[in-house]
């Protein structure tokens, strides 16, 4: 299995920082009604991340949310049970907000799908953009990331796995071969 | 009964799931339980899938329970109700199963006043069942909501001295406890008159499980007291003289309460004989976990019927607990 790593802990970094640039000229003020919600879990710490980078380039204090979507899968007949789940935390009411959903990586679409039904539950916030680390193609549905860290041009049948010190001791994106 | 990877199709008791398959439903019952602060309380995990409330024996609770668990996954559910079907006249329990096989139905939640009942039916259908009660073997949804009920409130299972009080003879209630109980590492005190108290179970359940007929005795050091409802509808001999004297003697109050630790939780499954097994000022107490129990009790059954339902029944983590599941397939084989 050969293992690359395309993203180090610097190009995270400077991604994140990237993205905190594009979002504050592309988002619509007012930045009081920003707010975050990462997909967990590797969306989560990257939206704490994306947040700290927004903040330092001159926004607000964003509230922070966490969206744990299992209950909303749509492949829960053909797969195993996902029985780890986790809690969907948002401490605010996302109505007449402006929410920024944030994953590791966009692929089939289908997490984002579950994410959105998920969120029209708890509110009709007044937008929702998309950002995530990498973008590697191969969408099943019509959604596409609104910013997107990097593009990675990959082959359907490989794997990339984000790595974020907060979960995994270390910064990096790792791309490979699936294992057979 | 064609399962993948050997999980666990069918929820019969608590007596047959590994302490990790117990901890896994625990865990998922929690963001679960999350669900009922939002203003939308409905998730579309079950969508598409029916379940059908197949009531052989009288209950609300249970059944509601089991209903709005089953709705606020967004399944389908089915009312059956012994009295007013084809039981009375005359269909048997395996036709009035196969005829909601027929209608192709994903979940049959069973209640039934014989021993058995349920492991009949789960071996005759391939929908998954769940046991609701089936006489005095096991309610098993009870037993994991006051696990789940004492451990979100002490943070833990092992080491904890847990009173079971009342009748145990006729209590699935009790049994459901002392399997999960003992296998989570509790200590039980099993509490009552001597005649409703059935003998060798510390045969059955270890050193773990001692027995007392002096519930002042037994209330030292309690950090849990579960007090069982007295199934007068059960007991067709004389057990005790009379049921003001088995108050007198087993009746949870505020002062025998005080004989347990200062933070000892009350528990009861409810419906209460107030008066009779628990005082007023107990059920309505700082203690009591009473009406938690009804709200843990539907996160607990929406665990259930989520884990259930994935094409592997719930997941077998352990080499043990495929090794239970088996054994209980063949002795239901036995059965019919």
């Amino acid at each position: 299995m050969a293992n690359k790593r395309i993203l180090s802990e610097e190009d995270i970094r400077a991604a994140v920082t990237a993205m905190a640039k594009a979002i504050l000229a592309g988002l619509p003020a007012p930045r009081g009604d920003w707010a975050v919600v990462g997909i967990h879990r590797r969306g989560v710490p990257l939206a704490q991340r994306l947040a700290r980078a927004l903040e330092e380039l001159g926004a607000p204090p964003l509230p922070v949310g966490s969206l744990d979507i299992t209950f909303y899968r749509d492949d829960m007949a053909e797969t195993a049970l996902h029985p780890v789940v986790h809690e969907t935390e948002l401490p605010f009411d996302i109505a007449g907000k402006t929410l920024l959903l944030v994953d590791d990586v966009l692929f089939t679409g289908r997490t984002i799908r579950s994410a959105l039904d998920e969120l029209m539950d708890f509110g009709r916030p007044d937008r929702i953009a998309l950002a995530v680390l990498i973008d590697r193609g191969h969408r099943e549905l019509p959604i596409q990331a609104d910013f997107a860290g990097r593009l990675v041009a990959t082959r359907r049948d490989e794997r990339v796995d984000v790595h974020l010190s907060e979960l995994d001791g270390e910064d990096a994106v790792w791309l490979s071969a699936k294992t057979a | 009964m064609a399962l993948r990877e050997n999980g666990v199709k069918d929820l019969l008791g608590l007596e047959y799931l590994s302490v990790a398959q117990i901890e896994t439903v625990l865990d998922v019952a929690r963001p679960m339980k999350n669900l009922f602060t939002r203003s939308i309380k409905k998730v579309p995990a079950l969508r598409g899938k029916t379940v059908a409330l197949v009531f052989f024996e009288p209950s609300t609770r249970t059944r509601g329970s089991f209903e709005l668990a089953a709705k606020r996954l967004s399944a389908d559910t089915l009312n059956f109700t012994a009295s007013t079907s084809s039981v009375t006249k005359g269909e048997s329990l395996i036709d009035t199963a196969k005829t909601y096989e027929a209608m192709k139905v994903d979940f049959m939640v069973v209640r039934h006043a014989a021993s058995g009942a349920s492991g009949i039916i789960a071996s005759a259908v391939k929908a998954r069942v769940i046991n609701a009660g089936d006489g005095s073997h096991e309610h098993p949804t009870q037993g994991l909501l006051d696990i789940f009920t004492i451990r979100e409130k002490k943070k833990k299972i092992e080491g904890l001295k847990v009173v079971i009080l009342g009748d145990i003879l006729h209590s699935r209630v009790a049994r459901s406890n002392l399997w999960a109980l003992t296998k989570l590492g509790a200590k039980v005190t099993v509490c009552g008159p001597a005649t409703l108290i059935p003998a060798g179970l510390t045969d059955i359940f270890g050193s773990q499980v001692s027995v007392s007929t002096d519930l002042d005795e037994a209330l030292g050091d309690a950090d849990v007291v579960n007090v069982l409802r007295l199934q007068r509808e059960r007991q067709q001999g004389a057990y005790f003289p009379t049921v003001r004297e088995y108050t007198e003697l087993f009746g949870l109050n505020t002062e025998r309460l005080q004989k347990a630790k200062p933070d000892c939780l009350v528990l009861h499954p409810g419906p209460m004989n107030r008066g009779v097994e628990i005082s007023s000022e107990v059920a309505d107490g700082p203690q009591s976990q009473i009406l938690e129990q009804v709200t843990n009790g539907i996160a607990v059954r929406m665990a259930v019927l989520y884990l259930f339902a994935g094409p592997e029944g719930l997941p077998v983590n352990r080499p043990e607990a495929q090794k239970a599941a088996k054994a209980v397939q063949t002795s239901l084989k036995a059965i019919t």
